[in-house]
């Protein structure tokens, strides 16, 4: 052994850590998800941008153009206006669900992060807020850019475009809570493809996103009512439009924070089940 | 808490999951500075002991105490001075040597300044200086195993906690952990470990407790432990047989106790030499004689009639 270092210990240096409030166990957790993203930054921006620029092409002036000339527009609107704030609530969603899925599974099972904080002072609602903290970041990073290019296209008619921030954020939370609640139930990625096929899919087609909800036979309305995606979706194209209807959105607001909470109580749940045994 | 109470005290500690009890009212104290060890083989509840002693795991009973406190109501402030080498390595494997400690510094509430100060100290200790900044994922499996005990160190922790620290090791990656373990030791960090390997707890643990099926089945120093539970010497005998159990009749009272193996014959005994003697001359002729000192492998056997790794 080359090597004779001799490690400052307990019992050579004290220097014990300053006390560290409960209150603020969260952030570490966080500082790690920020960490691992640091070294794929680049490329999540890159196709961060190039989601939006996408759908504003195709749908917007490719179908947009089409709706427009065929039937004047949705409502009177015209399509591109129509379609963008749903296709932003949407992405939250997308990102959510991506985000929430595989990492929150693997830091269960494959990495076992989580596993390697609890041996720490870091707690599991210390791990639940710092990791959806970390989503939500990233929601809000994707729902920015979006609202940027949105704007270079002209597909915002009111600067209340800019309180569709928070909302879908919110939007987008009311889908990593619940997924991280039924990740922590899963032995294997199997349940993801079911959720992303069978959910994800049908949401993001059936939520108002691409056409006025009344254009559903009745019986489906109340599945699009249900699911947080066409809160997004319509309190998002009340804002970009420029005719806020302030109660719909206080409603939309209180429905998708009911959500938020009541899965962050079963996301403890499943969380404390799977890692405190 | 006074100085003279035990670290680790824990009394009735029971285990359960489901209808298996894992950990069967075990009790066991660890005094301040000292190297103490679980030996026992796989599934002797050891890596469930050390779950609920590094509070991550709740007891189903009994009482446990670190420092005084109960890991019920006060496990961040107890694992706040602890440091935990889990059984299987919980390190980020994409990220780089000295982010995985920057990364687990900042869960003890350390600054990003104190963190970087100390993963330099922590680097040199395990000799991964030049891997600082390479992932950890072509690390090899000695050098993972360094990085998760310089990562378990950030805290400053006053027990370290070991739980089969060097499976799956070559011998030599093992004794460079081994020493690693000692200059800790030596500066005054407690050190609690399972293993399922004799020369391992001999060469560690001062004090250690023999675990199977979930109970302690003994517990003393290694030395007392050869002492008490097996002989000074151990004749191996190896014959041309396929079962060695018929031949057990003829050596039986050649020495204080004998034990078959499937491929040897053990005759305990304080002298082996003479013993060989009397094998011979009894006309029996193996293939090979081989006279040993006991070891915690042979209290082991002598204890549950099985061995510890097979």
């Amino acid at each position: 052994m080359a090597a004779d270092p001799t490690l400052p210990t307990a019992a050579s240096t004290r220097n014990t850590p300053e006390p560290f409030p409960r209150s603020r166990r969260w952030q570490p957790v966080f500082a790690f998800w920020a960490t691992q993203y640091k070294r794929t930054w680049q490329g999540n921006v890159v196709s961060r941008f190039l989601m939006p620029v996408m759908f504003l092409l195709a749908m917007g002036l490719g179908l947009g153009s089409l709706v427009d000339s065929s039937s004047g527009g949705v409502d009177g609107m015209p399509y591109l206006q129509y379609v963008v704030p749903g296709i932003l609530a949407a992405q939250s969603m997308w990102v959510a669900m991506g985000e929430s899925s595989y990492t929150v599974l693997g830091a269960i099972r494959w990495q076992m992060q989580y596993h390697a904080m609890l041996a720490t002072p870091i707690g599991v609602a210390d791990i639940l807020i710092g990791h959806i903290g970390w989503v939500a970041s990233q929601i809000a990073l994707a729902t920015g850019i979006f609202l940027a290019v949105g704007a270079a296209f002209g597909a915002w008619a009111s600067w209340w475009v800019l309180l569709a921030l928070p909302l879908t954020v919110l939007t987008g939370l009311a889908f990593t809570v619940p997924v991280f609640a039924f990740a922590a139930t899963q032995e294997n990625d199997a349940g993801f493809s079911i959720m992303f096929r069978f959910v994800m899919t049908p949401l993001f087609l059936f939520s108002g996103t691409f056409f006025p909800l009344d254009q559903l036979p009745a019986f489906l309305r109340p599945i699009a009512w249900v699911t947080p995606l066409w809160h997004g979706v319509d309190g998002n194209r009340d804002l970009a439009t420029g005719s806020p209807d302030w109660l719909h959105l206080l409603g939309h607001t209180a429905y998708l924070l009911l959500v938020v909470v009541v899965t962050g109580w079963l996301a403890y749940k499943a969380f404390r089940r799977r890692l405190v045994v | 808490m006074t100085s003279d109470e035990p670290l680790i005290h824990a009394s009735g500690l029971t285990k359960r999951f489901g209808d298996f009890e894992a950990v069967k009212a075990i009790d066991f104290a660890v005094q301040r500075g000292e190297a103490f060890g679980f030996l026992g083989p796989n599934g002797a509840g050891k890596t469930s002991t050390m779950r609920m002693v590094g509070c991550v795991s709740p007891a189903t009973g009994g009482e446990l105490r670190l420092f005084g406190l109960d890991p019920a109501t006060e496990g961040p402030r107890i694992r706040a001075r602890l440091g935990v080498v889990p059984q299987k390595d919980t390190l980020d494997e994409e990220l780089t040597v000295e982010e995985n400690i920057w990364v687990y510094g900042r869960y003890f509430g350390l600054s990003k300044p104190q963190v970087r100060a100390r993963a330099t100290e922590l680097l040199e200790f395990a000799q991964l200086t030049e891997r600082a900044r390479s992932k950890v994922e072509p690390l090899s499996g000695g050098m993972k195993r360094r990085l998760t005990i310089a990562r378990s160190l950030v805290n400053d922790p006053e027990v370290l906690m070991l739980d089969e620290p060097t499976t799956g090791l070559d011998p030599q990656a093992r004794h460079v952990l081994w020493d690693r373990l000692f200059r800790l030791k030596r500066q005054g960090v407690t050190l609690v470990l399972t293993t399922h390997y004799m020369d391992e707890a001999e060469q560690l643990c001062d004090r250690l407790v023999v675990m199977d099926h979930g109970e302690i089945v003994a517990e003393g120093s290694p030395r007392d432990l050869i002492r008490e539970h097996s002989t000074r010497e151990v004749l191996e005998l190896r014959f041309d047989v396929d079962d060695h159990a018929e031949l057990a009749g003829r050596v039986d009272g050649l020495g204080d106790r004998v034990e078959v193996l499937p491929d040897r014959l053990l005759i305990y005994t304080d002298d082996g030499d003479a013993a060989g003697e009397k094998v011979h001359a009894a006309g029996l002729e193996p293939l090979s004689a081989l006279v040993r000192r006991s070891t915690l492998e042979d209290v082991f056997l002598n204890l549950t009639g099985r061995t510890l790794v097979d």
